[in-house]
């Protein structure tokens, strides 16, 4: 990550350096940029520092065998007869089964989730009715992304517990030899759809207010039906705001832990998600098994790292909307 | 761009509304004269789009909590399957305000909330500031800073978990270096929340940025050069000019974070691997969790959660009322 090609090629090397404005001569002109600039990168890769301690403890930690995590310091690396891929080989074996059930529910809840937020936001943006009515509305999606869930959780567990109950309502999935225990992932797909939909729509409509009205316009004064112009102009100009969309949540929903806590409850489950193992792994009488506990802990981050990586701006456009 | 929008809704608001759009079915046809004249030309069309997306969320949110409401003025516990919603009263709230348990998480909470939000804003803003000098490699950094935000509770617990060692801990070489400890991070009550609001400070303090950058970007250079054209050094420069231009991105990322920190549940459940948090780490969020789902009492529990609701509207409450004076809704 560190040598990535690209990374200068919108820095100019002019890049406004708003200190030179105003100073002597040229040589102490260099002489004062040069101290401040050097102080101003010197902080900067402490902040790096800071920010890469932990994480590359944990993946030094991860390579080490027991004695060697005693005997080493905890960022160096384990030396030849330190090193071990076992803690690796451990943790990919516990949590294989709980990668796929993550997947298995983040996938589409991330995907339905992103389409809701997408005609909501159309609906209540690009269509042209009262904004007095509007308001209270949006006021009510945008209070729903800040809710904090402990608020549902009693009730969410008494409807897919008392009242929906997949687990026996739908005998027929079952029959075919699915362990009744998946019932638990579509409740999380569903129930992560239903709280997803706020912050989705919040994004799209972010975006959709800036797009060009005259377009629209004209193709409603064309006689063009509003679903006419959702599928021709303003889902193909979406595109953009889905990649943001999709990352933001595909993140928050692998991440997530209070509700598959909730609703699958047990990591002994094989329906269990992989946050959910990984919350107790490496746990026992013996102590804690801290290389395990760390190269478990990269296998669950994989997913969401390696969407990271390879879309930091859209995820920093997410969060930042 | 929002001005010509409100410009033709309230134009159209005035009457004509129906001389376009596709012709419709009698009945459907008379419902939607009359509801589209009140709300405006699109109103009935446009509900199939947002109209089912708002029904689900509805539904889950504001459903469940005056559902939630229901539940904690029952006094239902235990193994059995609903609760008896006959008899309502406040028994459990006041059970609440006596319990210390209680107190000392919702005095844990408000120190999170404050501490947590200071400390991430203030990291977050010197970023900013430093990645905004007109720097090289300036998506690297930014990058690095924010990564700590894409990786899930569950997965930086256990780091800070490793960071935080008695034995083999970083945190215990770093100040042992100048002199001082070693201290059980994790095992003392004094030393916990702090160790965690560390943590999570850490986590979040490169979203932080990336909402403060945001708002830098805005600021039109000339207000730099004038400051500097004035003399002013650099420090006061932002003191006085740049940070007080930020208050819309303060106050937009305080809101994230402290609603954030009234939901840190999968942090302090994953330090333990249980409900139980350390010693001096519970907070209401965790209390809840724990009271409904480890001890069954499913009524105290929602009544906890009514509680951190109100919290929560209590932050999201003026911001909601800010956002909707700036003509943002």
């Amino acid at each position: 990550m560190k040598d990535q090609p690209d990374d200068t090629k919108d820095q100019p090397d002019d890049a406004s350096n708003r200190d030179t404005i105003g100073s002597g001569g040229f040589v102490s002109r260099l002489r004062s940029l040069d101290r401040g600039r050097v102080g101003l990168y010197l902080a900067l890769l402490a902040m790096v520092g800071f920010y890469l301690t932990p994480i590359e403890t944990g993946l030094v930690t991860s390579l080490k065998t027991n004695q060697a995590v005693i005997e080493t310091a905890p960022y160096a690396p384990p030396g030849p007869s330190g090193f071990t891929l076992e803690k690796w080989q451990t943790a990919i074996d516990q949590l294989l089964r709980g990668m796929g059930n993550s997947m298995l529910y983040a996938v589409p809840a991330t995907a339905i989730s992103a389409f809701f937020g997408s005609l909501a936001a159309y609906g209540l943006t690009v269509a042209d009715w009262s904004k007095r009515y509007k308001a209270p509305l949006l006021a009510l999606f945008v209070a729903g992304i800040f809710i904090p869930y402990q608020a549902v959780l009693v009730p969410l567990s008494q409807f897919w517990g008392q009242y929906v109950q997949l687990g026996q309502n739908l005998g027929f999935v079952w029959a075919l030899g699915i362990d009744n225990d998946y019932a638990g992932i579509i409740e999380l797909v569903t129930t992560h759809v239903a709280y997803g939909i706020p912050i989705c729509t919040i994004l799209f409509r972010s975006y959709y207010k800036t797009l060009s009205t005259e377009m629209i316009e004209s193709a409603r004064l064309d006689g063009a039906s509003l679903r006419r112009v959702y599928r021709r102009i303003v889902l193909p100009l979406s595109t953009p705001m889905f990649a943001v969309v999709l990352i933001y949540q595909f993140t928050q929903i692998w991440n997530d832990l209070l509700f598959t806590l909730v609703l699958v409850a047990t990591e002994s489950s094989p329906a269990a998600p992989v946050v959910l193992i990984l919350a107790g792994l490496g746990t026992g009488m013996e102590g804690t098994d801290f290389p395990l506990r760390m190269a478990g802990a990269f296998f669950t981050a994989l997913p969401t790292l390696a969407v990271y990586i390879a879309f930091g701006e859209e995820f920093a456009e997410g969060v930042t909307t | 761009m929002t001005e010509s929008r409100g410009d033709r809704s309230a134009r159209s608001d005035g009457g004509s509304v129906t001389e376009e759009g596709p012709v419709r079915e009698g009945f459907l046809r008379r419902l939607s004269v009359p509801l589209d004249r009140r709300f405006g030309s699109d109103f009935f069309e446009s509900s199939p789009f947002w109209l089912p997306p708002f029904l689900l969320m509805a539904l889950f949110v504001y459903g469940a909590i005056i559902w939630n409401l229901m539940i904690s003025l029952t006094d239902y516990t235990g193994f059995a399957g609903s609760p008896d919603y006959s008899n309502l009263d406040f028994e459990m709230y006041t059970q609440a305000f006596s319990d210390p348990g209680f107190r000392e998480a919702a005095i844990n909470t408000l120190i999170l909330l404050v501490a947590f939000t200071a400390a991430t804003l203030i990291v977050g803003l010197l970023l900013a500031i430093l990645i905004d000098r007109g720097i090289r490699f300036e998506n690297t950094f930014r990058v690095i800073y924010l990564l700590p935000m894409s990786l899930s509770f569950v997965v930086t617990a256990q780091f800070w978990l490793w960071m935080y060692n008695f034995n083999n801990g970083i945190a215990n070489r770093l100040v042992g270096s100048i002199g001082l400890g070693p201290y059980d991070y994790i095992g003392n009550q004094a030393l916990v929340l702090w160790a965690v609001i560390f943590a999570l400070m850490w986590q979040f303090s490169g979203y932080a940025m990336v909402v403060y950058l945001a708002g830098l970007r805005a600021i039109p250079t000339e207000h730099y050069e004038a400051a500097q054209v004035d003399g002013a050094s650099t420090v006061r420069m932002y003191w006085r000019v740049i940070i007080p231009q930020l208050k819309g991105a303060t106050i937009s990322a305080a809101v994230v974070l402290m609603v954030f920190a009234l939901k840190a549940f999968d942090f302090l459940y994953s330090l333990v691997s249980g409900y139980r948090p350390p010693n001096g780490a519970d907070i209401l969020a965790t209390k809840m969790v724990r009271e409904a789902y480890a001890n069954l009492n499913w009524s105290y529990g929602a009544a906890i959660a009514i509680i951190l609701f109100a919290l929560a509207l209590a932050v999201i409450g003026p911001y909601l009322y800010y956002e909707y004076q700036r003509g943002y809704l």
